[in-house]
């Protein structure tokens, strides 16, 4: 164990208090956005549901690079390379389920 | 008041059925026994110096072992009761209710009780001594992750006895599962008892995954790395983007059963289909996530009693990491007849075939590997082979149900039961078997007995046949699946009587292998072959560089990899004449026991016996005891230590002294 972690312990930064509490605001601001729009009914259902998708989005990007320091780290980048398959999947999830659901439209 | 309790009991234990009355007995008497001898022989303190709070990855593969095999009983148990009550038409033995639970509990328990934490065990006692290194990357955490798979297990096989067991399928399709079709707490635990372990599994994923990146010894490049290693660092990956599918699902369910959310429901908007759906995204990858750990442990198997080098070992290496991501893509193949558009089943069925390809370039890498190698018939190797035949007719089968239009006739058929028992107990339990016998060396220090263990294995492997080629054939004759019986009073018998009780009886004779196992187990404890060389095998890579059992640090000087194979070219070089170079010893830092993971795991499994019986009083608490543990955990530093120089000297001296 040890000759591997002494190797890179300081390398790794692990951000800073600013950082930190930028990122944390950011997500707050970012969560209270669609609460404030759904509870007031602010927009109508398709600005809505994209308001929602933008404000995800942004949320995602936030944690990203705030919390799970995704800039750092040493060559291989084995966190973006996970980050890519990630992507791959979500959107095997997402768009794989609306094609094998469309046949509900189709069959009621 | 005593009527309030009397009521409360009835309820709240599972009554009325002697089989259940015979378990409560049992779970009281061993639970008695086991207390009795520890307390006899005062191992209470031992018990949790040296197990409870350890973090030593070779202990804890220890600990998976035996509770894998615990639940190989248990599930064994429920397909004997379940073949029981096949084996003749109109037969008595279980009620319609009981046959839904055991069926439940079979296919559960079967999956993610036993291959998952045997896969675990293996991976846990096999990994860190492969790759040169001390321990898993996440010591800690690694103890946690058996915690909570230990307690989830624990709680989903109470249901047995307390509340009743879950009952719709090992899936739990909605909308079945759901609160208007089963009302009682059975699901509930099927819910928690997988949420709880799987927190635990998706731990381990990314442990060893981070272990297999960042701690090979040093030289040994991604390409120089053991094919097991290969096959783990390709399951972790899969458990890693499958487990959280599962885990959103089974909340979702949860969701709709504890708060009347509508996400499965038949109205309201809900759709049971997209339950089947989602699960699938997760089961399907899981049925790669056990196997593929399988085909490592062939790869060290057979080139070490080939006494070769693999056969290509990049198209091995290859072949993985594509099947790691196209059982991604695989998924509809489970529900075909569910009535999605021509253009969906036909992709589905194309990758599905696809998927069998690279399965067959390893089967031919093994097939010459053996090919002019001086085999050895070691048990290991008696499993390996039992396993290619077997697993190639599991895979033939698998094509044919990949065929869309076809899978209509077999859908939900005993076709189906056929061919995934076919490859799970071929490839999986066979492979994971043989990685016991292989392994259990370097693990306890000792062989396991030849002439049991080549009864247990032809036990098995026979009564493999005998239970399952009839019921090929039973598919076809009509008879489908989760049927508890078939009197010819209800038009259902279309005379499948013989076939049934032939395989009956191959189930009892894999019930006769596995006891053998235990005989064999037992017996060797005390009669095995000791191993003092610590390279029984005459092995190839680095855990059998080590003595067996290996010391707590595994290393004394980390391992320096030039090639491939890297333990056997440390014995060529070694007859060659050419002398290692002097090595120093130095301090080695390790990570310090907690018992954090115990009290977290706990404290999880009492939150979840509250959400079960809806009990916030006692979910809550449970909750916040979790709570604190994380805090707890958050705020303590002195977490490791260094062994010094003298006493790996003498732990050294000691263990060389032995078997040089």
């Amino acid at each position: 164990m040890s000759q591997h972690q002494t190797g890179h312990e300081h390398a790794e930064g692990h951000g800073s208090l600013k950082s930190y509490v930028l990122g944390f605001i950011f997500s707050i601001v970012l969560t209270i956005i669609p609460l404030v729009i759904v509870m007031n009914g602010l927009l109508n259902k398709t600005q809505t549901v994209i308001t929602i998708m933008i404000m995800a989005i942004l949320q995602l990007i936030v944690q990203l690079f705030f919390f799970m320091h995704i800039r750092e780290g040493e060559k291989p980048r084995w966190n973006v390379m996970t980050l890519i398959v990630g992507v791959i999947i979500v959107f095997t999830v997402v768009a794989g389920s609306i094609w094998i659901m469309s046949f509900n439209s189709t069959v009621q | 008041m005593w009527e309030n309790i009397k009521e409360f009991a009835s309820t709240f234990f599972v009554t009325g059925d002697p089989l259940i009355y015979g378990a409560d007995v049992a779970i009281v008497l061993t639970s008695i026994a086991i207390v009795f001898v520890l307390t006899y022989f005062k191992k209470w303190k031992w018990l949790w110096t040296e197990w409870i709070t350890t973090v030593d990855h070779k202990k804890i593969g220890i600990m998976y072992l035996i509770a894998s095999l615990l639940m190989l009983f248990r599930g064994g148990v429920d397909a004997l009761l379940m073949r029981t009550q096949l084996a003749l038409p109109n037969m008595k033995f279980l009620q319609a209710d009981h046959y839904n639970a055991v069926f439940t509990t079979h296919g559960t328990i079967m999956i993610l009780f036993m291959a998952m934490p045997l896969m675990f065990a293996l991976f846990n006692l096999v990994v860190p001594l492969q790759l040169g290194a001390r321990d898993v990357a996440y010591p800690f955490l690694n103890s946690m992750s058996f915690w909570l798979f230990l307690m989830g297990a624990m709680l989903f096989n109470l249901s047995f006895v307390i509340g009743g067991s879950p009952d719709a399928g090992w899936l739990s399709y909605p909308p079945l599962s759901e609160l208007s079709h089963s009302p009682g707490v059975g699901q509930n635990f099927y819910i928690w008892g997988i949420q709880i372990s799987g927190i635990g599994s998706l731990a381990t994923g990314i442990n060893f995954l981070v272990t297999i990146l960042k701690m090979r010894a040093p030289g040994m490049k991604m390409m120089k790395m053991p094919l097991f290693s290969w096959s783990v660092l390709s399951s972790s990956i899969m458990i890693i983007f499958a487990f959280p599918i599962l885990t959103v699902t089974l909340a979702l369910l949860f969701l709709d059963r504890f708060l009347g959310a509508h996400f499965f429901t038949m109205d309201m908007g809900g759709n049971p289909m997209m339950y089947v759906n989602l699960i699938w995204m997760w089961g399907h990858p899981e049925v790669y996530i056990v196997v593929i750990p399988a085909f490592g442990i062939f790869s060290e198997v057979v080139a070490t009693f080939s006494k070769k080098k693999i056969f290509g070992y990049k198209s091995m290496v290859f072949s993985m990491m594509l099947i790691s991501i196209v059982s991604f893509f695989t998924w509809v193949h489970h529900f075909f007849t569910m009535g999605s558009s021509a253009n969906v089943n036909v992709f589905f069925a194309i990758s599905t075939m696809v998927i069998g390809i690279p399965t067959g370039v390893k089967i031919f890498n093994w097939l010459f590997t053996m090919f002019r190698g001086r085999i050895t018939i070691s048990q290991p190797m008696l499993w390996t082979l039992g396993f290619i035949p077997c697993f190639v007719v599991g895979g033939a089968t698998g094509v044919m149900l990949a065929v869309a239009p076809a899978d209509y006739q077999y859908h939900n058929s005993y076709f189906l039961i056929a061919h995934f028992h076919q490859v799970l107990i071929g490839g999986v339990v066979f492979g994971y078997l043989a990685g016991m016998y292989y392994w259990w060396p370097k693990v306890f220090g000792f062989k396991l007995n030849d002439r049991l263990g080549k009864w247990a294995f032809w036990l098995w492997n026979i009564g493999f046949y005998v239970c399952f080629m009839p019921q090929y054939a039973l598919g076809f004759m009509g008879m489908t699946r989760r049927l508890y019986t078939y009197g010819s009073d209800t038009g259902w018998d279309l005379g499948w009587a013989p076939l049934n009780m032939v395989s009956t009886v191959g189930a009892f004779l894999m019930g006769l292998g596995f006891i053998f196992q235990v005989w064999q187990i037992s017996y060797s404890i005390k009669n095995g072959e000791r191993d003092l060389t610590g390279d029984p095998w005459g092995g190839r890579t680095l855990e059998w560089s080590i003595p067996s059992p290996a010391p707590m640090y595994n290393f004394a000087v980390e391992p320096h990899v030039t090639t491939d194979d890297a333990w056997w070219k440390v014995k060529e070089d070694r007859e060659k004449g050419i002398k290692p170079a002097p090595v120093k010893l130095e301090p080695i830092h390790m990570p310090k026991n907690s018992a954090i993971p115990f009290i977290m795991s706990v404290c999880w499994f009492v939150a979840g016996f509250g959400f079960v019986f809806d009990w916030m009083w006692m979910a809550i608490p449970g909750l916040v005891g979790v709570g604190i543990c994380l805090l707890a955990r958050s705020f303590s530093y002195d977490t490791d230590y260094y062994i010094p120089v003298d006493e790996i000297e003498r732990t050294e001296a000691a263990l060389r002294g032995r078997t040089v």
